[in-house]
């Protein structure tokens, strides 16, 4: 029975169609293993060898790739949950009831959202003061610092316009706080406001404007600005490695030049 | 004492002029250069694999979280029916704390604003690769700005009541004229770490600091009308 499925899966591996998809062909060579990588338009963000130091856990926590998992989870479990949601009131919310008693996995899956967009504002922000601490944002590393930021602003974005998406009493009025402090905005304040919303309050026309930022327009922005964040990940140079720990002493310690006249000898500092 | 070097230096962009590398190979020492970089691995599996592991772990725990807590989901939306205190999402509730203490232009826009500024010019502005302490150079003029700023903030947040703000701040302030005592040598290891830290670290520690307190008062310690309150209820 096993070396049947075994066999089953070599002629797959070995099939015509499975080597167009895949080319880099198999064998367990670290030619091989390259071309895994670099023949494939998603792994060839990586570089197809790494430092060993760069990948230990305690060097970076694993923070980027939790938080990028977060949002790989946000979308998978997202999809689902715009299948049985529409941004209309006062449906949106007979939805999250429906979401509740109606749906099979229902409330499994709007928990998984919520926590998981809650993981993500978490895990972006531990991953920005990692990245801080550990000194990885300075040159040659600071445009990536800079789309990082923007990365960290579409975040909070993203979950303040799901927030709005239930349509409860916590949502109305989180967003209702929120939107206000747009209104202190000098000249424009009340104009910014009226745009977001598309209206003076929180109604109808809000939720919608929140669904299409929240659902098309805040996740290709993010999309795009990951694919920079990682492309420049390699074109800094790979994952930051701390420099080495050089121990100075204490006091410099004077060294003597030789001038070209005289040829008196260099004295180390240790001789 | 070392005796003055019979040499100078100069700044010269020709190269043909000036010599661009210079290397001082001493006695009992060669000019040979150690190879002390990490070895290499391959992406896949040893990357790939470590990946998956961690997406599996997170998956598994925010399943787990999923499974035991539920989502909240109140009553529907009611413009008429206003919740005492009505709460933002609690990562901007360092925000509506910070609106409390002051007007809306400085507390929703102003400071925001420059938290994003400052967060963006972070690295072009610490240019000095060898990130050294704050106190190796300029030790005067620095501690002198340091108490200009600690004063002018303490009577600032004390006149506008701010304390929330203020004791992060004198915190901060006290760590850093503790190191600043000092040569960076001395201490225990706590002590020596800090010394070595550049003006950013500071900046960066007293913005955490802040973000985390004001977020925790927020979101555990106000209630109706934005009172203090305890997490577990009753009036603070």
């Amino acid at each position: 029975m096993a070396s049947s499925t075994q066999n089953a899966l070599n002629r797959l591996l070995e099939s015509r169609v499975w080597q167009s998809v895949f080319r880099g062909g198999r064998g367990m060579s670290n030619l091989h293993r390259a071309l895994a990588v670099q023949q494939n338009l998603f792994l060839h963000l990586f570089s197809v060898k790494m430092r060993r130091r760069s990948l230990e856990f305690g060097i970076t926590w694993y923070l980027g790739t939790l938080t990028f998992v977060t949002f790989l989870i946000l979308v998978a479990t997202g999809i689902p949950l715009m299948l049985y949601y529409h941004p209309s009131v006062p449906q949106a919310y007979a939805d999250m009831k429906d979401l509740q008693f109606v749906v099979s996995a229902g409330v499994f899956l709007r928990n998984l959202h919520r926590w998981a967009a809650h993981t993500m504002v978490f895990l972006v922000f531990a991953h920005m003061a990692r990245v801080f601490y550990r000194g990885a944002y300075r040159p040659p590393r600071e445009f990536n610092w800079v789309v990082g930021v923007v990365l960290l602003i579409v975040t909070l974005f993203l979950s303040y316009t799901g927030y709005l998406l239930p349509w409860d009493q916590l949502a109305f009025w989180a967003i209702t706080v929120g939107s206000n402090i747009l209104s202190a905005v000098p000249w424009m304040g009340a104009k910014i406001r009226f745009l977001m919303l598309g209206g003076t309050t929180v109604n109808a026309n809000a939720l919608l404007r929140f669904y299409v930022l929240h659902c098309v327009v805040l996740p290709l922005v993010a999309v795009s600005f990951i694919g920079v964040h990682f492309w420049r990940i390699r074109k800094d140079g790979g994952l930051y490695r701390e420099p080495r720990q050089t121990h100075y002493p204490a006091q410099p310690q004077p060294i003597s030049i030789p001038s070209s006249e005289t040829e008196s000898e260099v004295t180390s500092p240790h001789a | 004492m070392p005796e003055s070097p019979n040499y100078t230096t100069v700044l010269d962009s020709d190269s043909r002029r000036a010599p661009v590398r210079v290397a001082f190979v001493t006695r009992r020492t060669s000019p040979h250069v150690k190879a002390t970089d990490d070895p290499f691995v391959m992406t896949h599996p040893e990357t790939l694999l470590r990946v998956a592991i961690a997406t599996e772990v997170l998956m598994i725990l925010l399943s787990v979280v999923s499974l035991v807590f539920n989502a909240p989901l109140e009553g529907m939306a009611d413009p008429i029916q206003t919740p005492n205190p009505a709460k933002a999402p609690w990562y901007f509730l360092g925000l509506q704390e910070l609106l409390h203490y002051f007007p809306p232009i400085v507390g929703g826009v102003l400071i925001p604003t420059l938290v994003v500024i400052a967060l963006i010019v972070i690295p072009y502005f610490n240019i000095n690769i060898e990130a050294g302490g704050l106190w190796t150079k300029n030790r005067a003029r620095r501690l002198r700005v340091l108490t200009i700023s600690v004063i002018v903030l303490t009577i600032g947040l004390s006149i506008l009541e701010v304390w929330a703000i203020l004791a992060p701040t004198l915190f901060v302030a006290a760590l850093m004229y503790w190191t600043a005592g000092t040569p960076p040598d001395s201490g225990g290891r706590l002590r020596r770490w800090l010394t070595s830290k550049p003006l950013p670290f500071w900046i960066m520690t007293w913005f955490l600091i802040e973000a985390i307190v004001l977020t925790a008062i927020g979101t555990l310690f106000r209630g109706p009308g934005w009172s203090l309150v305890w997490p577990w209820g009753g009036s603070l």
